[in-house]
C-alpha cells in the first residue's frame, strides 16, 4: 500500500449551538508532515476526530487519493490506514504491551500461543524505530514509554497516515527529537504521512512541511512552514498582533529567610512503590524554585504529599513550623496552591463561582457568623475578586463548570493569591490554558514573588519554567538529580538530566 | 475403639468435606461475577439470580426428572436475569449498583413466589462421585462424596483463566472493562460486550443456585441461600479479579463455613453460632489485612466505578 493523499473538504461540525468547525479544508500531501496549530478549543481535536471516524461532520467530506469516503467508525479509518495517537493514551493499562498490540489487530485471534506470538511481535517491532519492552504492563511504563508504545502500535498496524496529538507534551526534549525525528524520516522515505497537532512553534518548524492554523473552528492560515514566520503564526493563532510576551518584572534578589524546607521526603505512588525518594529542598522568600522533569517522575506524588493529600515520611516545615496540610496550618502559615486542571483539582464544579471563591475563608469572619454563613459578605467578596481579576462569568451564581478554562484559572488565582500567601505551590498551572490566561498566570506568579512569597513551581514545560524561576531543580525517578541557577541554565543539560542520564 | 471411630481426625475430614460442599456455589457465583466485573460493570443482583436459579433448577429437575436439565435451566434463568441487568444498565445514567440491589429483591421475590408449590415434592438430585470408595471409614466416605458440579467449577476457573489471558475475546473483554476510551478507539462494541459478560455471569450464578437445591440432600426452601450471592462480590475483590484466586478464595471460605457444623459433628456444641460466623470474620480479617492504600490493584478493571 502506497502512502495516500488525504484531503478534508469544507468540514463543518456543530455541537448544539456551538460551531466547532466552520468550513475547514485541509490537504495532507503524500509523504509529508502537516502541522495543525491552534489554541485550546480552536477545533484541532474535533477536526482529526472526524478523520478517524469518532465524529461525523455535519457538512463536508473526506477524500483519500481522490476518492470520497464516509468514515462511520474507527474501524473504517483503520481500513484506510489512518490511525491516531491520542493525547490521553488509549493503551489498556492493566495489559502488557504485547497484549495491547494483539488486541488492537484487525482480526482478534481465537487462541493465543504467547510464546510464538511474543517471538513474532519481537521480530516485527525490531524493525521499528524505537524499542519498548513487550512483556511489561502499560501501567508500569513511564509517560514517554507509553507514547512510544502508542506509536509502535500504530506502525505495527501498518498505518499510512499517523495523527499525533501533542505528542511531545510528555517527552523530554531529547525523546521528542527522537520520536518526531523518526516520524519525519519515515515520511521522507515515503512510508508515511503524518498530522502533527502542536502548539510549539519550534517543533512545527523543525518537523513539519506544511502548517494549518485554526482559530475558533476556522482555518485562518495554511501553507508551507518555510513561508511563514513565527510572528505570523502566533498572530494567526491568537488573532491579534503579538506584543512581546512574558515581560518579566525586574527580579529582586531572593531574601535570605527560608520559607519552605523539605527534608528526606519519601512518598509511595499508587502502585505501592516509592515515587519520591529522600527528597530535600529549600525555597527562600521572594524566590521562585522550579522543578523540571518528565511527567510521571514523582512530581505529582511530591506535590500531593506536601499538601497533605498523600502519606509521607520525612519532614516539611514552613517558616519553621511543621506543615501537614490541615486547614488551620494552611491559614496560619499561608500555604496556597495552583494545581493543574484547576476546575478538577481546585474547584467544586457544581458549586457557584461565588462559593468557589470562598472555599479558603468561608469558615472565618466575616464570611461566617457562628455556624451560619453570611451570604451578603460572600457575594461582596466574590464581586470584589471578580472585578479585581477580571473573571468573565455569566454571573456570580453561575455554576463553576459554566466558566471557560481561562476564567476558572482567573478565579482560582483570585482566591489563592488574595490570601496572605507565604508559600505558593504551583503544579503545571498553565496546562491546557490559552495564551492570554497563561500570560496572566505568569504575571501573577511573578507579582506574588516580588511581594516576598516563596514559590515552588512544578512544570513539565521547560520553556515556561526557565522564563519564571530563579533556580531550577531537575527531578528524575523520584529524586532531585540536578540543580542550577536560572542564569547558568542550559536546556540541553537539563534535558539530559530529565531523561535520567548523567550529563556529559 | 472400633474401625469407624477416627477420633479428632474427624474434624479436618468434616471440614474438607464441608469445604467442598459449601464452596461449590461460591466458585460459580464468584467466577460469574468476575467475568461481569472484568467488563467494567458490577452486578450486585447475583443473590437474586442465585435464588432464582435454585428454584428454576429444582422445578425443571422435578418436572423433567433430569437434574442436569435442571442445572441448564437454572443457568438460562440466570442468563435472562443477567440480560435484564445488562440491558437496564445500558440506558444512560442508570447506575449498575442500584439496579443490582433491586434485582436481588426481584429475584428472591420471584423465586419465593414461583417456588411455593415446590416445597413439598422431591426432585431428583445431582449425582455425586464417591471418591472415598477405597475407605471403609464412613466419615471418609462422606467427606469424599463429591458433587460432580464441584469438578465443573474447578475446570471453569482454569478455563476462565485461559479465556482472559490467551484468547482474543478475553483480551477484548478486558479492554472494555479497563478502558472504555481504548475500547472505543479500537471499535469494540462496548455495550454488547458488557451485556454478554453480564449474561455469562448470570448464567454461572444460576448454576451455582441450582447446586444449592439439587445437591445432597436436595430440597427447595426459602432459606437456601444465606447471602452467598453477596459474599461472592467480596470474594472477587479478595481474589484481586483473578479466576484461580477466586477458586482458592471460595475453597477457603467454604472451609471456614464448614467449621461450625464440623465441630458440632464431633460433639463440640458450644459457640455453634459463633463458629458459623467464621467465614464472615475471616473475610473481614483478610480484607482488612490485604487491602491497604499502598497495595497495588493491578488487575482491577479500570472502568469499575461506583458512580457513573
Amino acid at each position: 500500500m502506497s502512502v495516500p493523499q488525504v484531503e478534508l473538504k469544507n468540514m463543518t461540525k456543530r455541537f448544539g449551538a456551538n460551531l466547532a468547525l466552520n468550513n475547514v479544508s485541509l490537504l495532507i500531501r503524500s509523504g509529508t508532515v502537516h502541522a495543525l496549530l491552534g489554541e485550546n478549543g480552536a477545533g484541532k481535536s474535533t477536526l482529526v476526530k472526524c478523520l478517524v471516524g469518532f465524529y461525523h461532520p455535519d457538512e463536508g467530506h473526506i477524500q483519500v487519493d481522490g476518492r470520497e469516503h464516509r468514515l462511520n467508525s474507527p474501524r473504517d479509518a483503520d481500513a484506510l490506514g489512518i490511525g491516531m495517537v491520542y493525547q490521553h493514551f488509549t493503551l489498556v493499562p492493566s495489559m502488557t504491551v504485547a497484549q495491547n498490540l494483539v488486541v488492537s489487530g484487525a482480526r482478534l485471534p481465537a487462541y493465543i500461543n504467547w510464546q510464538s506470538e511474543l517471538r513474532r511481535l519481537a521480530q516485527v517491532t525490531r524493525k521499528l524505530p524505537f524499542h519498548v519492552p513487550l512483556d511489561v504492563r502499560v501501567s508500569q511504563l513511564s509517560a514517554g514509554e507509553k507514547q512510544k508504545a502508542e506509536i509502535v502500535k500504530q506502525l505495527y498496524l501498518g498505518r499510512k497516515l499517523l495523527i499525533l496529538d501533542e505528542p511531545t507534551s510528555v517527552l523530554t526534549p531529547a525523546e521528542a527529537d527522537e520520536v518526531l525525528g523518526h516520524v519525519r524520516s519515515l515520511t521522507r522515505a515515503g512510508e508515511l504521512s503524518a498530522i502533527l497537532i502542536s502548539h510549539k512553534f519550534h517543533e512545527v518548524r523543525r518537523f513539519a512541511d506544511d502548517v494549518t492554523v485554526l482559530r475558533r473552528g476556522a482555518s485562518v492560515r495554511t501553507g508551507p512552514v518555510a513561508d511563514l514566520t513565527d510572528d505570523a503564526l502566533a498572530e494567526a493563532m491568537i488573532g491579534e498582533p503579538v506584543s512581546k510576551m512574558v515581560q518579566h518584572a525586574p527580579k529582586s534578589p531572593p531574601k535570605s529567610d527560608i520559607i519552605l524546607s523539605v527534608r528526606d521526603l519519601c512518598v509511595n505512588g499508587d502502585n505501592g512503590l516509592p515515587a519520591v525518594k529522600d527528597l530535600s529542598l529549600e525555597v527562600r522568600a521572594a524566590e521562585v524554585v522550579g522543578i523540571a522533569g518528565v511527567s510521571g517522575n514523582g512530581q505529582l506524588e511530591f506535590v500531593e504529599a506536601m499538601m497533605g493529600q498523600r502519606d509521607r515520611s520525612g519532614t516539611m516545615t514552613v517558616s519553621g513550623s511543621p506543615f501537614n496540610g490541615t486547614r488551620r496550618e494552611i491559614a496560619r502559615l499561608g500555604v496556597y496552591g495552583l494545581p493543574q486542571e484547576p476546575l478538577k483539582n481546585a474547584c467544586i464544579d457544581r458549586m457557584s463561582l461565588a462559593e468557589n471563591l470562598a472555599l479558603r475563608n468561608f469558615d472565618r469572619v466575616p464570611l461566617c457568623r457562628g455556624i451560619a454563613m453570611n451570604y451578603g459578605a460572600l457575594a461582596e467578596q466574590a464581586e470584589r475578586l471578580v472585578a479585581q481579576f477580571r473573571v468573565k462569568a455569566p454571573g456570580l451564581n453561575a455554576s463553576m463548570s459554566a466558566l471557560s478554562g481561562g476564567n476558572v484559572q482567573r478565579a482560582v488565582l483570585a482566591r489563592e493569591l488574595t490570601q496572605d500567601v507565604r508559600l505558593l505551590v504551583a503544579s503545571n498551572p498553565t496546562f491546557g490554558l490559552d495564551f492570554v490566561a497563561c500570560e496572566e498566570t505568569y504575571r501573577r506568579i511573578v507579582e506574588a514573588r516580588n511581594r516576598g512569597t516563596a514559590v515552588l513551581l512544578i512544570s513539565e514545560d521547560l520553556d515556561e519554567l526557565l522564563g519564571l524561576v530563579d533556580r531550577v531543580l531537575v527531578m528524575s525517578a523520584g529524586r532531585i538529580v540536578y540543580e542550577v541557577s536560572a542564569d547558568g541554565a542550559d536546556k540541553r543539560v537539563i534535558g539530559k538530566y530529565m531523561a535520567g542520564m548523567k550529563a556529559a | 475403639m472400633d474401625a469407624t471411630s477416627i477420633g479428632w481426625l474427624a474434624l479436618p475430614l468434616a471440614i474438607l468435606g464441608g469445604a467442598i460442599r459449601v464452596s461449590t456455589p461460591f466458585i460459580f457465583v464468584s467466577i460469574g461475577e468476575l467475568i461481569t466485573e472484568k467488563s467494567g460493570r458490577i452486578n450486585l443482583g447475583l443473590e437474586g439470580t442465585l435464588m432464582l436459579g435454585a428454584m428454576a433448577g429444582y422445578a425443571i429437575s422435578y418436572l423433567s426428572g433430569s437434574p442436569w436439565l435442571g442445572v441448564l435451566s437454572a443457568g438460562l434463568a440466570g442468563m435472562a436475569f443477567g440480560f435484564l441487568h445488562g440491558l437496564l444498565c445500558s440506558v444512560k445514567r442508570v447506575n449498575d449498583t442500584a439496579i443490582g440491589i433491586s434485582l436481588i429483591v426481584l429475584g428472591t421475590g420471584l423465586a419465593f413466589f414461583l417456588g411455593k408449590p415446590l416445597i413439598e415434592p422431591k426432585a431428583p438430585p445431582l449425582p455425586s462421585i464417591a471418591l472415598g470408595f477405597w475407605s471403609s471409614v464412613p466419615q471418609v466416605r462422606a467427606a469424599l462424596d463429591v458433587n460432580a458440579l464441584f469438578f465443573v467449577g474447578i475446570a471453569l476457573a482454569f478455563a476462565v483463566y485461559v479465556f482472559l489471558n490467551r484468547t482474543g475475546c478475553g483480551l477484548m473483554l478486558r479492554t472494555v472493562g479497563d478502558s472504555e476510551d481504548a475500547a472505543r478507539a479500537l471499535g469494540f462494541p462496548v455495550l454488547r460486550v458488557r451485556i454478554i459478560a453480564t449474561m455469562a455471569g448470570g448464567f454461572l450464578a444460576g448454576i451455582g443456585g441450582s447446586f444449592l437445591s439439587l445437591s445432597y440432600p436436595g430440597s427447595w426452601s426459602e432459606g437456601l441461600s444465606s447471602g452467598q450471592g453477596i459474599m461472592a462480590v467480596a470474594l472477587v475483590i479478595f481474589a484481586r479479579w483473578r479466576s484461580i484466586n477466586a477458586l482458592g478464595a471460595s475453597l477457603l471460605f467454604g472451609g471456614a463455613g464448614a467449621l461450625g457444623p464440623a465441630l458440632q459433628g464431633i460433639g463440640v456444641t458450644g459457640y455453634y453460632y459463633l463458629f458459623n460466623a467464621a467465614p464472615y470474620i475471616l473475610t473481614l480479617a483478610i480484607m482488612v489485612a490485604s487491602t491497604s492504600r499502598a497495595a497495588p490493584f493491578a488487575d482491577a478493571p479500570g472502568e469499575l466505578k461506583l458512580h457513573r
